[in-house]
């Protein structure tokens, strides 16, 4: 097997100020299913096309934004042998004891110098609802909503977005297919990272405050279905932040909203296939704007700071 | 029953039903004056402080409005609906994009020159 280690951003855990709101957006506009409701109030939902146990978990909390993101990787002896390297390059490392989650083993976390909780894990149950396998057909049932069929990729932004290219570049063996340039020195202002061939499993933007959450994305099939997404936007009065449109980086076609917390969703589609040995695609500060919105070519300051 | 809303930095009036939140009666007239962010009380740019008038609010993020800045009817727009006319004071603003000497003009400039 060619593809080791980190395998794929497969959890993430987001709060919501109020979790009846959060589960009519996350299961009815986005079309995540319900997998189980837990005594502690937290809920656990998959897309239709993912075969682990969950992706999305929403925890009721005082303030938005995001707990953690977990990424599964390829094994036991993986997770073992990773934990003195993270811990080599200077990051703490906890033990998540499995079953703190329902379906899934246990997870180690550690906490970037951008201020984001990242844990990795290997043993997560099948889920009951999966994909085919035997003969297996495209679908199972049709799915609700806009059909996201994966959770996909999310955006941070923090400090230190340079030691966080580090880290997953030298300790997770990730790649960065494409970068956003500051005007001045060698700097990045932004930076795609991946450890599989989709041109972003995360992604940073420098920014000043730790921990926060730009967006969490999830794959739709193509354009027709972000035009359907769209019209499932207006017709149940969404909150829009932008699209549908298409970036320059990546080459994903795209439209952001937001939950109702406030946290910004992405359902995407399209994107380049990227592989380890391309060159970095790099967008100097005079084409960012195009680079981030490839229509309007024009810097958005909401899509650019708000945030949760 | 429609409240009158009047944004006192850039003297902006607007009606705003009680079904309406403060931020979605000036938005969907086309109205300018409040920054527009999340609209679900997460991400805190719509901070206003009501400095008359009565309202009804639901839940905001604490991370971007305390119980201290409650205490001072410090509010989102976003999660404020009338219950009478009011008067608010715009307290929160939509960060600059890039700042700096490298500032880029954006879309949103013209409406804070609007603004003033």
């Amino acid at each position: 097997m060619a593809f080791k280690g980190v395998l794929r951003p497969g959890l993430i855990q987001i709060r919501v100020l109020n979790m009846d709101e959060a589960i009519n957006h996350y299961q009815n506009i986005l079309g995540l299913n319900i997998v189980s409701t837990e005594a502690d109030g937290r809920v656990y939902l998959k897309g239709w096309d993912e075969f682990d146990h969950h992706s999305v978990v929403l925890r009721q909390a005082e303030s938005a934004g995001l707990d953690y993101v977990a990424f599964k990787v390829d094994s036991d002896d993986y997770l073992r042998e990773i934990e003195p390297r993270i811990v080599a390059w200077g990051l703490e490392v906890d033990h998540v004891p499995a079953g703190e989650q329902p379906g899934v083993g246990p997870r180690i976390g550690f906490t970037l110098p951008t201020g984001h909780r990242i844990e990795l894990y290997h043993q997560i149950d099948m889920a009951e609802d999966h994909p085919g396998i035997i003969n297996p057909d495209i679908y199972q049932r049709r799915p609700d909503g806009m059909g996201a069929s994966r959770f996909d990729h999310l955006l941070c932004y923090g400090p230190n977005i340079g030691k966080a290219r580090e880290f997953f570049c030298e300790v997770l063996d990730f790649y960065q297919p494409e970068k956003v340039d500051l005007p001045e020195g060698d700097g990045s202002l932004a930076i795609w990272l991946t450890a599989s061939n989709k041109a972003h499993d995360i992604a940073f933007v420098e920014h000043e405050e730790p921990g926060k959450l730009h967006h969490v994305a999830f794959l739709l099939q193509d354009w027709n279905e972000v035009g359907a997404a769209a019209d499932i936007i207006s017709i149940n009065d969404v909150s829009l932040d932008i699209g549908p449109t298409r970036h320059g980086i990546t080459r994903g076609q795209t439209i952001y909203f937001f939950d109702p917390s406030g946290n910004r969703n992405e359902v995407y589609a399209g994107g380049y296939t990227a592989y380890p040995d391309h060159p970095v695609r790099s967008w100097d500060f005079d084409h960012v704007g195009k680079g981030i919105f490839y229509y309007e070519r024009t810097l958005n300051d909401r899509f650019l700071t708000v945030l949760t | 029953m429609r409240y009158r809303v009047t944004i006192e930095n850039c003297s902006e009036t607007y009606p705003c039903s009680e079904q309406q939140t403060l931020l979605q009666g000036m938005e969907q007239l086309g109205k300018r004056g409040i920054p527009v962010g999340c609209r679900g009380g997460g991400c805190g740019v719509c901070r206003v402080q009501v400095t008359s008038g009565t309202f009804s609010k639901a839940k905001m993020s604490r991370s971007v409005i305390s119980e201290a800045d409650e205490s001072k009817r410090i509010v989102l727009a976003c999660r404020c609906t009338p219950t009478s006319d009011l008067s608010i004071s715009v307290v929160g603003k939509m960060e600059k994009a890039l700042n700096g000497k490298h500032r880029i003009q954006t879309e949103d400039d013209l409406s804070v020159a609007a603004v003033g």
